[in-house]
């Protein structure tokens, strides 16, 4: 049996606003193991943000256990859990979060800054690698505003990519993309994916979602439906499959 | 994390904004140029009150006679004629630490050479008056002992009376020149020793032998004044307890009478325009701390629209792995590299302002390492001050609400 990468029991999350008490997360319990490609699905509101804030150990809930990679983030303080983020997750943000007239390449280094073991050198490396991953080897002294927001998010990936993380969380991370560029994403994780990646995925498009290997549905705070996607679509194929544009 | 990692970071983030954070030493350098500036000319002035006055002799020591009574009337400082050349014998037997002792007396008058006539002071002394007064001769000779012993006519020429007899091109030494009437042999001309710290002009002047001018010119067998050298600077209230001593035996004071004489020394004169010159140069200095302390706040003001401007920036560090302390000590650290980068091209500046300042008004600078070790100290601890704030803020942002700040 594959091991349990994120293991979520009894979650609960409540927020205090004025007098007011937001349940945002009710009773959830999930577990993704090693090798799935998950997308957590759900309307503005539905908790799915807060579910990945989690995820992400950016957030403590407020009852319930949450074992990642098999270890209680409960127990951790903020410096545990920073480095824990550090080692065991990587990012994709909808608006990529690139760092601003920094070449794609130091973009990708940066997690490692924050890595004492890693060395320069296998900095460097490591980075290289990474952004060969995503197809952006020629791209690496870029800056961002060279790039366009479809190369912008793969060299986000390969940000989240550069630490081996066991788990890629990403939020909307096609949000900001067309169809097309969507696609493309969508193909490169389902490529990190059949190398073996987990990856959790929000997304409110069924569509997006339909390139996944199993779609959770979020509302009110609680899990409404679970379900495995049965005929998995080739993102790849897809985008085979669409007319061909015009160089814009 | 370590501190190499984060001064990279640091480094990085700044040189992405290269010109804002060129404006923001601005005021860093502008800061510790002037105060460099401002204490290096302080300095320079004080420096150059302090060789004015060594320039007359810093370890001189002066005897003035003391007032005189007339019928109740006082007649002001050094007017009796209580010291003759029986004192300066007494100085030079009993007073070791006076190296060189000369009695000096003045008159003044009208000199008159061919057409031309101009007024000014006639000082005798002895043979080794120039060395005492730190006077140097720059043609001809000094006069000897044997004219001071037979009062020769003979005479030493400062440069302001020479061009004023002679004119530049005329060479004085040879000449004879009448002062009040009597006819004197110019022997040597003086070297120009310009203004003094009072605006004197220190070479309007004749200097002869003291016999001439008691004798020949004055006719009178006291002397106004003993100037003596004590045998270096720190010796000089030595000599001045000693010579007080010879003095009283000399005039036959009993105990309880006052001195009938006065001794003043340049040390005093030195240490007291070297305060006035320590308050201008505080005051100098204090301005330009002013400005040192608003180009700080000018690196906080910048540190803070830094920190909300880089909102996402470091809830993405904080997303992947940054922690509380790593934000903290990298806006720290990139505000001390610029108040001290910004530090150390005001020190450049301020060591070349100075010096371009000194040139062109002749100025002597000095540029005082301390300034230049406490302003470098001053930027650092300017950089941690202000940078300390932003940086809290930076550090206590929530990851959360930092990525999805708009």
């Amino acid at each position: 049996m594959k091991r349990n990468i994120i293991s979520v029991s009894s979650l609960k999350k409540d927020f205090i606003v004025g007098e007011v008490t937001v349940h945002a997360l009710r009773s959830v319990n999930l577990d993704i193991t090693e090798g799935e490609f998950v997308a957590i699905m759900g309307t503005s509101g539905s908790g799915k943000s807060t579910m990945l804030n989690i995820l992400g150990c950016l957030d403590k809930p407020t009852e319930g256990i949450y074992l990642l990679d098999g270890i209680d983030i409960s127990t951790l303080n903020k410096n545990e859990l920073a480095r824990l983020r550090n080692l065991k997750l990587g990012f994709v943000f909808q608006s990529y979060n690139l760092l601003p007239r920094t070449s794609a390449l130091e973009n990708v280094e940066l997690p490692l800054f924050y890595n004492d073991s890693v060395k320069p050198r296998e900095r460097r490396e490591r980075a290289i690698a990474a952004l060969g991953a995503v197809g952006l080897a020629d791209r690496m002294h870029h800056m961002p505003n060279q790039l366009s927001g479809g190369q912008q998010q793969r060299v986000a990936i390969a940000r989240s990519l550069v630490n081996d993380p066991v788990v890629i969380l990403a939020d909307e991370a096609t949000g900001n993309l067309d169809t097309r560029t969507s696609y493309e994403i969508m193909a490169l994780f389902q490529e990190l994916n059949a190398k073996g990646k987990t990856i959790v995925f929000v997304t409110h498009e069924p569509e997006i979602a339909g390139f996944t290997t199993r779609n959770v549905h979020f509302r009110d705070g609680n899990i409404i439906k679970e379900n495995l996607v049965t005929n998995r679509g080739s993102a790849r194929e897809m985008i085979m499959a669409m007319p061909l544009e015009v160089d814009s | 994390m370590n501190i190499t990692n984060l001064s990279k970071i640091a480094l990085n983030a700044l040189l992405r904004n290269k010109f804002r954070a060129f404006l923001t030493m601005l005021g860093i350098i502008i800061g510790v140029a002037s105060v460099i500036a401002m204490l290096a000319i302080g300095e320079g002035s004080k420096k150059s009150i302090q060789d004015q006055i060594s320039s007359m002799g810093s370890n001189l020591v002066i005897v003035m006679p003391g007032t005189q009574m007339m019928g109740g009337v006082q007649q002001g400082n050094a007017s009796s004629k209580a010291l003759d050349v029986r004192d300066v014998k007494a100085i030079r037997l009993d007073c070791p630490s006076v190296s060189a002792v000369s009695p000096e007396v003045r008159g003044g008058g009208q000199v008159v050479a061919g057409g031309n006539n101009w007024p000014t002071t006639f000082y005798g002394g002895d043979v080794n008056y120039l060395d005492i007064k730190k006077v140097e001769v720059k043609t001809g000779r000094m006069f000897s002992e044997q004219e001071v012993a037979s009062a020769a006519k003979v005479c030493l020429i400062g440069q302001t009376v020479a061009d004023n007899l002679f004119g530049k091109e005329v060479d004085p030494v040879g000449q004879t020149i009448r002062f009040k009437n009597i006819p004197v042999r110019v022997i040597g001309l003086l070297e120009e020793k310009g203004e003094n710290t009072f605006g004197m002009d220190q070479d309007d002047l004749l200097i002869g032998p003291f016999t001439t001018v008691q004798k020949r010119i004055l006719a009178v067998t006291h002397i106004n004044a003993i100037l003596g050298s004590a045998v270096n600077e720190e010796a000089t209230s030595q000599a001045v307890t000693e010579i007080t001593t010879a003095m009283r035996t000399s005039h036959k004071l009993s105990e309880g009478e006052e001195d009938d004489f006065q001794i003043r020394t340049q040390a005093e004169l030195v240490s007291t325009f070297s305060s006035i010159s320590d308050i201008l140069t505080t005051l100098l200095g204090a301005i330009s701390a002013i400005s040192l302390l608003v180009g700080g706040i000018g690196i906080m003001n910048i540190m803070y629209v830094s920190v909300t401007e880089r909102t996402r920036e470091i809830g993405l560090r904080m997303s992947i792995g940054g922690r509380g302390l790593d934000i903290l000590m990298q806006f720290l650290i990139e505000s001390i590299l610029l108040s001290v980068i910004g530090g150390i091209i005001g020190i450049l500046v301020g060591v070349t302002a100075s010096a371009v300042i000194g040139n062109l008004t002749g100025w002597p600078i000095a540029v005082m390492p301390l300034a230049i070790v406490v302003s470098f100290l001053v930027c650092t601890a300017i950089g941690v001050f202000f940078g300390w704030y932003p940086a809290r803020k930076a550090a206590g942002l929530n990851p959360i609400d930092a990525l999805r700040f708009e």
